[in-house]
């Protein structure tokens, strides 16, 4: 068998750090995205944060959005083009701070759309803040002393804070730290395409992604990270399917 | 047939008329009026509505819906104006076009409903975050408001920018007999070469607004943006001009303002004094040819505005300070009245005779 790469992936260098998750996610939504044979008729939403650059990697329409407002962004475009597909694709700052407004209300609406959300724990391209999915305890550039229970609040669940929503279709948490959690995520990324292509409704997949960079481990060390803590407070699984 | 409306739903349907498909807004008065109206109107036209969680969304989704490639819209009021800045900063740098509508009430903070001009210098020198333009109209009557928000839709295709109708709380809540004309596009409308609907037979698109590599590729993003602002300040000016020929004394006003000083302006005359008024339709571009003609030939300038001197400025730019300009308004709510303005006028008349 040969192992190529997607037509929706561009042949380029990655601008990413070694070790860090998102390369493994572009190619999963690539991957999905020639599967189900969409390229022509797939609309990408760039968010702010490292997965900017999104259009270097992405061989099909992107637009670049301001922080946190991908989703209503892509409320506009699927508004006006019901047929085509729209996926954003955002990380923790980007979906579960500056735009948790946007997130929770296009969710609930139940627009038809994919969302794709890279949690990480950190802000990555500003170097290492604490994010909304920060681990209490965890050490970042804005909390040196580790994220506290009292002073910085526990780490935002997202898959957990939209499952209480009626007009959520599918959400569910996924990995890419280990083989098998990345075949599961290209599933659950799978179905969240195929759920809007049979105009299901809003699809979340939550994938637990490595950035050793601001970590301040090494690559190996930001997978054990995933596996051993992350996911404690982050439990993989299904949050809800309606689909 | 003209049918009475208010000034609200007479911007609402223009915008229907000139192939609005996709409004997007949040409830704040004084312009309620408008999204109920696109709520059971656009949907009826085949378009969509959303009632968004924020100003904030709801101009992001414009965002969107123009980069899919439809006509589309917000409107708000002076706070939920500040709310979408963002927004307006992006899609400027984006050059997509859209078409929003401040009515503007009291301010600043929660402020007032009370009609109110004080949201001039957001409107017309920046607002959002960089060097950006928008095209600004100032309608004065609901025909006018009717006539501009249609030509709107085509300045926003034709220049790529986004268009705000810089009304006010009079102009949206009044009601006034209007002709619903049908839609003619008053400007050449370019093929949309930029819309994201897929990128079946054709490369990939990209919308972005970030430039960071090589380092003055912003440098020159910028000039071309500015190449584009010249070209419109030197196409786009809109104005209307009273008795100025033989004028001692310019009145100059805009907006709701500019009608109610205009029975100031006629009052003046009956009473024999040399009295013309500059009205300025279009806000940025500023028509200042009318301004610097009559500063060769009037004696001094009033500014009548309904706030604490906002529009004066570019009055005493474009008559380079050549001529006193005096200054009538308020911050608030305050509304003159035509008799406030013509004591002003005959205040002003009278010190020249005594000068």
């Amino acid at each position: 068998m040969e192992f190529e790469r997607p037509t929706t992936l561009l042949e380029t260098r990655t601008h990413y750090c070694p070790g860090c998750g998102h390369g493994i996610v572009h190619r999963l939504v690539a991957e999905v995205i020639d599967e189900l044979g969409i390229r022509e008729r797939t609309i990408g939403t760039a968010p702010v944060g490292c997965a900017v650059l999104l259009y270097d990697y992405f061989n099909c329409d992107i637009i670049e959005c301001a922080h946190g407002r991908p989703p209503a962004v892509a409320t506009g475009l699927k508004r006006v083009l019901p047929d085509r597909i729209v996926f954003t694709y955002q990380g923790d700052g980007d979906l579960a701070a500056i735009g948790t407004s946007e997130t929770i209300h296009t969710a609930n609406r139940g627009e038809n759309i994919t969302a794709i959300f890279v949690n990480n724990a950190v802000y990555g391209m500003t170097g290492g803040q604490m994010a909304p999915t920060t681990l209490l305890g965890q050490s970042t550039t804005t909390s040196p002393d580790g994220r506290g229970l009292n002073h910085e609040g526990p780490p935002l669940k997202v898959c957990e804070l939209l499952a209480s929503l009626d007009g959520v279709t599918y959400l569910e948490r996924v990995a890419v730290s280990t083989a098998k959690d990345t075949i599961k995520a290209r599933k659950a990324i799978r179905k969240a395409f195929v759920n809007q292509i049979e105009g299901k409704g809003y699809s979340l997949v939550e994938v637990l992604s490595m950035c050793p960079t601001d970590w301040k481990l090494s690559p190996q060390q930001g997978v054990d990270f995933v596996n051993h803590q992350m996911k404690k407070v982050f439990p993989l699984g299904v949050y809800k399917d309606r689909s | 047939m003209k049918i009475l409306l208010k000034g609200n739903e007479v911007m609402c349907e223009a915008a229907i008329q000139a192939g609005c498909r996709f409004f997007a807004g949040y409830p704040i008065t004084p312009q309620n009026e408008v999204p109920e109206y696109m709520s059971h109107r656009m949907p009826a036209v085949g378009g969509a509505f959303v009632q968004a969680e924020s100003e904030i969304a709801a101009i992001n989704m414009l965002f969107g819906a123009s980069a899919a490639g439809a006509r589309c819209m917000t409107s708000s009021s002076s706070p939920g104006i500040s709310l979408k800045q963002e927004g307006i900063s992006y899609i400027t740098a984006a050059e997509l076009p859209c078409v929003i509508a401040n009515m503007q009430r009291g301010g600043p903070g929660l402020g007032n409903i009370r009609a109110s001009q004080a949201d001039y210098w957001q409107a017309v020198k920046g607002g959002g975050h960089g060097d950006y333009r928008l095209i600004v109209l100032g309608p004065s009557t609901l025909p006018e408001l009717y006539t501009l928000t249609m030509n709107a839709f085509d300045y926003a295709d034709h220049y790529r920018n986004p268009v705000l109708i810089l009304g006010d709380g009079i102009l949206g809540q009044m009601a006034e007999p209007v002709e619903l004309t049908p839609y003619a596009p008053v400007v050449d409308l370019p093929e949309k070469d930029f819309v994201l609907d897929g990128c079946a037979g054709r490369k990939p698109r990209v919308i972005k607004t970030l430039y960071l590599r090589p380092a003055l590729e912003l440098v020159h993003r910028n000039e071309l943006l500015q190449a584009k602002y010249d070209k419109i300040s030197s196409e786009l000016s809109l104005f209307e001009e009273i008795e100025t020929a033989d004028a001692e004394l310019i009145v100059a006003a805009y907006g709701i303002t500019a009608r109610i000083a205009k029975g100031a302006v006629r009052t003046a005359r009956r009473n024999g004094l040399k009295v013309g008024m500059i009205r300025p339709i279009t806000l940025w571009p500023f028509p200042e040819e009318p301004f610097m003609r009559a500063a060769r030939t009037a004696e001094k300038f009033l500014v009548v505005e309904m706030s604490n001197g906002q529009f004066i400025e570019d009055v005493k730019l474009a008559t380079a300070c050549r001529r006193p300009v005096e200054f009538l308004g308020k911050g608030g709510g305050w509304y003159p009245t035509p008799e406030a303005i013509f004591e002003k006028i005959s205040t002003m008349c009278e010190k020249s005779l005594a000068d």
